[in-house]
């Protein structure tokens, strides 16, 4: 509603569909300071566009402003509010130096059901920091492909189209190496509650090995093998199961409500143990996976497809 | 044994600050990289020797692995790889061995 007459929207769909080349895409942005120079004003900073001279739109720009600046403050005054509940800064009666530590430890493998203590620390009692950091990994994905993306009627250059599809003892080599390196990759995805690794590890080693077999098969081939569709979807699935699962988990974590969770720990040690760590590793470790293959597309190509 | 390991890891750590120093002072960039790779590699021992074995499959894999390679594609891009071999024909870069003829 608020951007449905915007010419700013329409601007962004363009470069959505990638009718725009890169360079069209920089004219517009770098052409409204040159041609206005003078009577630039703060509503057309917001939205980095030629003209802007409804009226409607005046007023939706004016009520953008208002309302960023209240939920700034709002949010500021949340933020700063919380640090006065905190304890003072090398405190030696904090609950952080004694009792987290000692609760972790002794109590982590029982309550999470996961014999890697870390594992049970970083994706059941400090979850949220994980999504955090998937999210964070997802946002770089998206500003690469929006700087470096490049159109599609363009002819890639010839000097950028250095491949080693030819070479016999590197395709030997990675035809060898490519299915080691994915099932390695996956062991560690499938064991990060039992054994060192877990979502990043075997994420990153699981996307180094796609990186390998783009580079010896040619990223032709690659791209019509890992679309760029299985790609969005992999990661918009990863992502929401990650929220769900621990948004169930936090309103069922709690006594007092009388919702039980019916996620049990299980048998520590066994495969199928640990609750929601097994299914939010991989997760996380497909997020991880697609971001670094599609850094290597991007930066490779300019393109996913 | 204790000695041999206490003397790997002074080995390691003095490794790993000759790296580090190596990387800044290097005067051409694509030394600078495979320098910076090498780092990586004895940060990942580091790692293990330091007993978080999940931080050494992951220093191992992004630090010397994607990270290089995404480097490199970049230095290919600003065309820095082969200055040696440069200004052969009007300024074109040499392409390697490996290019598709068209």
């Amino acid at each position: 509603m608020l951007m449905k007459n915007n010419k700013f929207s329409s601007l962004l769909k363009e470069w959505y569909e990638g009718n725009l080349s890169f360079d069209e895409r920089m004219n517009i942005e770098t052409e409204k300071p040159v041609i206005k120079k003078e009577e630039t004003t703060e509503k057309q900073k917001i939205y980095l566009v030629k003209d802007v001279e409804n009226a409607e739109e005046k007023l939706t720009s004016k009520g953008y402003k208002f309302f960023s600046v209240i939920f700034c403050v709002i949010l500021a005054v949340i933020l700063v509010g919380t640090v006065n509940f905190m304890p003072l800064f090398a405190d030696d009666n904090t609950p952080t130096t004694n009792e987290v530590y000692e609760h972790y430890v002794g109590e982590g493998r029982d309550q999470t059901g996961a014999v890697n203590t870390v594992a049970g620390m970083i994706l059941d009692y400090r979850a949220f920091d994980t999504l955090g950091e998937s999210f964070v990994l997802f946002t770089a994905t998206c500003a690469v492909l929006l700087l470096l993306e490049q159109s599609k009627d363009k002819p890639i250059k010839k000097r950028e189209t250095f491949t080693y599809t030819n070479d016999p003892i590197v395709r030997l080599v990675v035809k060898l190496l490519t299915p080691i390196i994915i099932v390695f990759g996956i062991y560690v995805l499938f064991n990060g509650h039992l054994s060192p690794g877990g979502g990043f590890s075997g994420g990153s080693v699981l996307g180094a090995g796609f990186i390998l077999f783009a580079m010896a098969y040619g990223e032709d081939f690659a791209a019509k093998v890992i679309t760029p569709k299985i790609i969005r979807v992999i990661t918009i699935c990863s992502l929401s199961f990650y929220c769900l699962a621990k948004s169930y988990s936090f309103f069922t974590g709690n006594e007092f409500n009388g919702i039980h969770s019916i996620i049990t720990p299980g048998t520590p040690g066994n495969i199928v143990s640990g609750g929601l760590i097994l299914p939010l590793n991989i997760a996380v470790g497909f997020v991880v996976c697609c971001t670094m293959y599609s850094f290597y597309m991007i930066f490779k190509r300019g393109r996913l497809d | 044994m204790e000695d041999i390991i206490t003397i790997f890891r002074i080995l390691l750590l003095i490794s790993l600050i000759v790296c580090a120093v190596a990387t800044a002072l290097s005067k051409r960039v694509m030394t600078a990289l495979i320098i910076f790779t090498s780092y990586s590699i004895v940060m990942a021992v580091v790692w293990l020797l330091l007993r978080s074995p999940d931080l050494a499959i992951t220093e191992a894999a992004v630090g010397a692995g994607v990270n290089g390679v995404l480097f490199f594609l970049t230095l290919r891009k600003l065309h820095l790889i082969d200055k040696d071999f440069a200004d052969d024909e009007d300024g074109k870069i040499d392409e390697g061995v490996n290019v598709n003829e068209e």
